[in-house]
């Protein structure tokens, strides 16, 4: 059965490392539904979190042929409560629609926060699962939207305690390896 | 020992890859120097702009490195990857950027399939025009990705010997496979400080996994209680050189051993408890009895579809052991009831005090039957016929009986490929090369001139089709050049044969595009000043295989075999491996 699962990658800093990753899914026709990639603790050592709609069985199979890669350290796939995860959208609105209707309980109603705000527009930030972000979207439509924009996921792991320990296992190395 | 000439070396105990004193010199040179230094002596190539000023560089090194100048760059790959498959040495490739590279392709997919260690060194436009489609600029970084174990361009001269360092460690390592270093003109001919360091370790690469005693004693117990255990032989075996254990295994428990096609000459075809070819194409008995063993031992290979025919009825009543270096190869496409993820000598090794002496004479006995039922319903007539025009068996026959099965067995693609792997009796490792995985038409002729450069004392036969010899058949040209000695047998049916077996079989014998028209191959062959002969009589084919064999050097022997003929035994595509047929 497809679902959304999140597959985490660790990775070294080089150019082209999402190719490599990417063309794996895409072999097994797998489309990527969001990517986020960012420097991690360890200076040199990126984590991607891909979603993807697909299935356990499969994505098992992907993730191997990811790990293969020589400059990937691991990779793993979780079902969605192995994770706690955020994603970010960011609301344009006209600013004439501060005075319609009651925005104010938008905006409290969802935690969300101003983040600017000009003669023409204001944005607000809000940080959520999809679901909820694209709620709050739906109770701004009318307030003459001028622009969204949604994030990918980041997501930390439950059980990741042991692969974290190699990662800081990782950094101590590379200060030996300095030391020499 | 070359390099120490070359790069002076500060302590007694550093590594012989490793040189001491810094020295300014250009990015080509340092290319050639570490080529030395990683201990390479033979290169195959073809030059062109982007990748000039290295093959400057290599005319002041030509005592030391021998360049093979091929007539197509794909030959070039094939080459190094005869030669390494041969020789055990890793095969170096040189071409330009743009076509240069992109006729690499082919044979970097190869290679990545068969798990064969290459390093490919390309030429590329300066790092200021990379982007803006220079002339003969392409993407080859992007192209190679899927294909190669690893790549990475280079624009700066002071990365050229880490880069080089670490395509050969990445090569050779755990699973081998190719890789791609693309250079930019600049760093070519930009300076740098020499240093060579070879390269043992890569923090994200871990090639050989630390073995699980845990998993190796479960497989012994599994093994130790099979009333019926099958041995699946792989291409890993020859990998980690782990033939002896193999046989070992073999003997100490009276286990039936089977062949993927790459395995073969892993274990000598006359060895009591061998039992065949594995695959769409193999043997009988190896085929129907992975229906009935109850234990299946899988050594360095990957259930390939080829080996499987539909995976959801196969071997379901074997519990399957799978000895296997790559991870990814571990459950991906039978589930392994005991994994062992290691190095096949490694592990074979530590198995070997755990297996208890055995007997399963009943068991060996059933594939002996298997084989006296193919013998008769396929064997016989195609070894031995007495009527009709010559058969390829019966040529293979004659080749493996006239070099005692001691010579390299080459073969390209197709009918002729799955007749010379059932008919050749190999008796030493790595004997057989041939393009399993990939199936790459015109792979043999350039993979034998590689070969008998990598194992100069062997003799090289390569079995080739009509329809292959004529993808590949300027690399004549190169083995009149180089004076390679390697004996070309061309089985001709004028047909595109396995092709038109499926066609004649699966297709109401509608022989779309598969009929070919041919040139007079021994005229070619003149033409390259390579002597040659052709033969479409059963009275003058041994005597012409013996004068193939006795002429010193390159020959080229043509020989015009039964236009029709069927491979049997077959298990058609996806078909479960009950459906195999012997007519």
């Amino acid at each position: 059965m497809q679902k959304e699962y999140t597959v985490t990658v660790y990775t070294e800093d080089r150019i082209g490392i999402t190719n490599r990753i990417t063309v794996i899914f895409t072999r097994r026709g797998i489309n990527i539904t969001s990517l986020t990639t960012a420097e991690t603790e360890v200076p040199g050592v990126y984590k991607f979190v891909i979603t993807v709609l697909s299935t356990r069985d499969l994505l098992e199979k992907v993730v191997g042929q990811i790990e293969r890669l020589i400059e990937i350290h691991r990779a793993f796939v979780h079902e969605e409560d192995e994770v706690v995860y955020q994603e970010l959208a960011l609301y344009k609105i006209s600013t004439k629609a501060l005075h319609q209707g009651d925005i104010e309980k938008i905006i409290r109603d969802n935690n969300a926060r101003i983040l600017t705000i000009t003669p023409d527009y204001f944005v607000l930030e809000k940080t959520g699962h999809q679901q909820e972000l694209i709620g709050m979207l739906q109770k701004l439509e009318p307030y003459g939207l001028i622009e969204y924009t949604k994030s990918g996921r980041v997501a930390i792991v439950k059980w990741s305690r042991r692969f974290h320990e190699h990662l800081k296992d990782l950094s101590l190395q590379e200060a030996d390896n300095l030391k020499d | 020992m070359q390099q120490k000439d070359v790069l002076p070396m500060k302590s007694e105990d550093s590594d012989k890859r490793t040189a001491a004193a810094p020295e300014i010199i250009t990015g080509a040179e340092a290319v050639i120097r570490s080529l030395i230094a990683e201990d390479v002596d033979t290169i195959f190539g073809y030059p062109g702009g982007a990748i000039m000023p290295i093959y400057d560089a290599l005319y002041d090194f030509q005592d030391k490195v021998h360049h093979i100048l091929v007539r197509h760059e794909q030959g070039a790959t094939h080459a190094a990857q005869g030669y390494t498959r041969a020789g055990g040495k890793t095969g170096v490739v040189f071409a330009t950027s743009g076509p240069g590279a992109t006729n690499l392709v082919t044979g970097l997919a190869d290679a990545y399939m068969d798990s064969t260690p290459m390093v490919c060194i390309t030429g590329q436009v300066a790092a200021v025009l990379l982007g803006t489609d220079a002339f003969q600029e392409t993407d080859v970084i992007g192209i190679t990705t899927p294909i190669t174990k690893w790549n990475i361009q280079v624009t700066r001269p002071e990365d050229i010997p880490g880069a080089i360092a670490k395509a050969f460690y990445v090569a050779k390592s755990g699973r081998p496979g190719p890789v791609l270093v693309d250079i930019t003109k600049n760093a070519q001919v930009g300076k740098l400080d020499f240093q060579y360091k070879a390269c043992d370790y890569i923090r994200s690469y871990k090639p050989v996994p630390v073995l699980d005693i845990e998993q190796v004693k479960k497989a012994a117990e599994v093994i130790n209680s099979a009333k019926k255990p099958y041995i699946l032989a792989g291409h890993g075996i020859l990998i980690s050189g782990a033939e002896k254990e193999l046989v070992a295994l073999s003997e100490k428990a009276q286990i039936p051993v089977a062949s993927t096609l790459l395995g073969l000459s892993a274990m000598s075809t006359s060895h009591a408890n061998y039992v065949g070819m594995l695959g769409m194409h193999g043997n009988y008995g190896p085929n129907i009895n992975t229906l009935e063993a109850d234990v299946i031992i899988a050594i360095g290979m990957r259930f390939d579809d080829r080996v499987t025919g539909e995976v959801a009825s196969y071997a379901r009543q074997a519990k399957i052991i799978h000895f296997e270096i790559d991870k990814a190869e571990i459950n991906k496409i039978i589930n392994a009831d005991v994994a062992v993820h290691a190095d096949a000598k490694e592990a074979l090794t530590a198995l070997l005090p755990l297996i208890n002496k055995a007997d399963h004479a009943e068991w060996l006995e059933t594939f002996r039957a298997a084989d006296r039922k193919e013998e008769e319903m396929v064997t016989k007539k195609e070894l031995y016929p007495t009527e009709g025009q010559l058969k390829m068996a019966e040529v293979v026959r004659l080749i493996s009986e006239q070099t005692d099965g001691r010579a390299i067995l080459v073969t390209d693609v197709g009918q002729h490929q799955m007749i010379a792997s059932r008919y050749y009796r190999f008796k030493d490792p790595n004997t057989n090369i041939t393009s399993g995985g990939m199936g790459t038409m015109g792979f043999s002729l350039p993979a034998a001139m590689g070969a008998k450069v990598g194992a100069p004392d062997k003799t090289v036969v390569a079995v080739i089709g009509d329809g292959c010899f004529q993808m590949t058949l300027q690399e004549l040209g190169t083995i009149y050049q180089t004076q390679i000695g390697v004996k070309i047998v061309i089985l001709n049916n004028n047909f595109l044969g396995m092709v038109r077996q499926w066609q004649q079989l699966f297709f109401d014998k509608r022989y779309s595009s598969t009929e070919m028209i041919n040139p007079d191959f021994v005229q070619i062959a003149k033409g390259f000043y390579v002597p040659g002969r052709k033969v479409t009589e059963r009275s003058e084919i041994a005597a012409a295989v013996k004068e193939m064999l006795d002429t010193p050097g390159a020959y080229l022997l043509e020989v015009v075999v039964e236009q029709e003929d069927n491979v049997f035994p077959m298990v058609p595509a996806g078909a479960p491996l009950s459906a195999i047929r012997l007519a």
